[in-house]
């Protein structure tokens, strides 16, 4: 995550100093031997006494700092062990006790005397309020922050950046409650205007009741990540070197056509880090859904009629009275989540590093 | 293919800044006119006047007037994207768009204009690259990222980037001040064959550089920090590199040479 140009430069550099290091000592023992006279006895050159080269040191910062961050990274690693161990732990039982199939089974009653509980429907549900989040998201946060970037005068892009930076520390708390009691007249009305005029389009269809359905959800997510992708991308658009805007400008450019062969090429592996922050916060978005949504169960692309839910939507639902096995099915509904999760980010990075080539020699 | 470029009383300001006043001078075509001058005398200033550059930066602003042909470029009517078509930029560092191959590098230029066919867009990158030299260097590797290239090759390849959309006049602002001896004798070599179809201007630190490249010879400088950038003298290289005719001109000459 976060990968924008600028830090794999620096991660790029990192290795380098090291490897400078040891060159720097290799280049001043040549320097040594040239000295005529003596080939072999080194000089003072303010690193050590003179005679012998300085011996390496038993015990330095040096080695305490590796030390010290090899425990933090083991100590990370079994941390999270622990928490994978604790939380298969708990899911397998309530796997076990359920009765039906645990990813085709629609509905969610882990609770009874014969559980039963499926996964299948709050990944739909999950996977597709988050995909129409960001469908309507990033094209406007893009707008928004090429506009920022490159088209608005100076003071004011500053100015309307730090405001959207502020957007994005709203809690999502708040979201969820002007979705839920401010937000919902608008979509109501609109998605009856929908039915009304688009109804033979299945995913305006069905007969009401309107309102706490995918649309609003999708819609208040796409609010909730607009700040994050438009200020990421934003600061990756701002990186692009001078050098190659006034080398499109100079080969007859518009602006928008430099925008399009110098700005956007380079920051794309940046907007797509941010797209993916954004994705990654859809996915585990937890209480505003939660609110929003009609929670149902039900596979359905319909996206106006009361319904949808989502798999954090339904942890925060279903937690406060879960029993035994029903915290074990919520779990195992969280490992689910937690396995999109993964697999979001995993292509994400195969699609930055697939043009590893170019976008490294960028930066 | 050639044109005249006639500037006649250009001053130019960064903000409220004076970086150059009252520059007249004239770009016969197919010659190789050289600026020279100390350091912030406004070489670049003017050069990116000349291709409405210099009003890319915020608060840049250029008065006075300059044609090409006789067509005003400052004109109310005319299109800037045209006169940056007209007149191309080789800039002193070389900036080859990083996430491009060799070859969108070089038909960057050409994809703007809307060129889509791929056999005219390879054949304008290969006769580019011929023209920059750079062809034998790079044909087996069109596909690679432009950025890999040496620093030389780099600059070579903003030079066929540049030509590939055959403007009429090219601008290079310092092109061999990155570049190793080696490489700068591959783009005066250039410049020499360049000019059988084009005018160029090429600014340059380097006075053996502007005796060996240029037909005619421009010398800027100012007074004092602080104060615009003037042209001093402008006449035949060999005048001004053998006999000049202003003090200054050959106090600044000579100081180089030691
Ligand atoms: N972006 C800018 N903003 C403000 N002032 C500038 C800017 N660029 C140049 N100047 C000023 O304009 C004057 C002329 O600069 P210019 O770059 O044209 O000089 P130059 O002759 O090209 O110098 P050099 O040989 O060092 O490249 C200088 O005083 C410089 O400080
Ligand atoms: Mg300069």
């Amino acid at each position: 995550m976060g990968d924008t140009p600028q830090r794999s430069a620096h991660a790029g550099t990192g290795g380098i100093t090291v490897a400078t290091g040891h060159e720097w000592a290799a280049g001043a023992s040549a320097r040594v031997a040239e000295t005529p006279g003596n080939p072999r006895t080194p000089v003072d050159n303010g690193m050590g006494g003179g005679g012998a080269l300085p011996r390496a040191r038993s015990f330095g910062a040096e080695r305490a700092f590796r030390g010290l961050t090899l425990a933090a990274g083991t100590a990370v690693l079994v941390i999270i062990a622990a928490i994978a161990i604790f939380l298969i732990a708990r899911a397998v039982p309530a796997l076990r006790a359920n009765t039906e199939n645990f990813w085709t089974y629609e509905g969610w009653s882990p609770n009874e005397a014969q559980p039963k509980f499926g996964i299948g429907t709050l990944a739909f549900g999950t996977v597709l309020s988050s995909a129409l989040a960001l469908l309507i998201a990033v094209p406007v946060a893009l707008g928004i922050a090429l506009y920022l970037s490159h088209y608005a005068p100076r003071r004011l892009g500053t100015a309307l950046g730090f405001l959207i930076d502020l957007l994005a520390a709203v809690p999502s708390v708040v979201f969820g409650l002007w979705g839920r009691d401010v937000f919902i007249n608008p979509v109501r009305d609109f998605s009856a205007w929908l039915n009304e005029y688009f109804g033979w389009i299945p995913i305006f269809g069905g007969d009401g009741p309107f309102g706490r359905s995918i649309m609003l959800g999708s819609l208040v997510l796409a609010i909730m990540v607009l700040p994050i992708i438009t200020s990421l991308s934003r600061e990756v658009f701002l990186q692009t070197p001078t050098a190659n805007e006034e080398a499109a400008l100079a080969l007859g450019a518009t602006r928008w056509e430099m925008i399009r062969t110098a700005v956007l090429p380079y920051g794309r592996p940046g907007v797509i880090a941010a797209v993916m922050l954004g994705l990654g916060r859809a996915l585990g978005e937890t209480i505003a859904l939660a609110m929003t949504l009609g929670i149902t169960f039900g596979v359905s692309f319909n996206l106006i009629q009361n319904g949808g839910n989502t798999i954090a939507a339904n942890i925060a639902n279903a937690f406060g009275e879960a029993n035994d096995t029903g915290r074990g099915a919520l779990i195992a509904s969280g490992l689910v989540l937690f396995t999109i999760t993964l697999i979001v980010n995993i292509t994400a990075r195969v699609i930055i590093y697939r043009r590893r080539e170019f976008t490294e020699s960028a930066a | 293919m050639a044109k005249r470029i006639e500037a006649t009383n250009v001053s130019a300001y960064y903000g409220g800044f004076k970086a150059i006043e009252n520059i007249t001078l004239t770009v016969e075509p197919k010659t190789v006119t050289a600026l020279i001058g100390p350091s912030g005398c406004g070489k670049s200033t003017f050069l990116r006047s000349i291709n409405r550059m210099h009003e890319v930066l915020p608060g840049a602003r250029v008065e006075g007037n300059l044609t090409i042909d006789n067509q005003d470029i400052y004109d109310r009517d005319v299109d800037v994207t045209a006169v940056r078509r007209m007149i191309g930029m080789v800039f002193q560092r070389p900036n080859p768009f990083p996430t491009m191959s060799i070859f969108e590098n070089v038909v960057a230029g050409l994809r703007l204009n809307g060129v889509k066919k791929k056999s005219i867009l390879e054949e304008a990158a290969e006769r580019a690259l011929r023209s920059a030299n750079l062809w034998d260097e790079v044909k087996d590797r069109l596909g690679k990222p432009g950025a890999g290239l040496s620093g030389g090759q780099q600059q070579r390849l903003c030079i066929a980037r540049t030509i590939a959309v055959e403007p009429q006049v090219v601008l290079m602002d310092e092109p061999c001040s990155a570049l190793d001896p080696i490489s700068t004798l591959a783009i005066e070599d250039l410049m020499f064959q360049l000019k059988d179809q084009f005018t160029i201007v090429i600014v340059t630190h380097n006075m053996q550089q502007a005796a060996r490249v240029s037909d005619r010879t421009a010398f800027f400088s100012i007074e004092k920090t602080g104060d615009p950038g003037r042209l001093i003298e402008y006449d035949n290289t060999q005048k001004i590199f053998s006999n000049p005719s202003v003090k200054k001109t050959e106090d600044y000459i000579t100081g180089r040479f030691g």
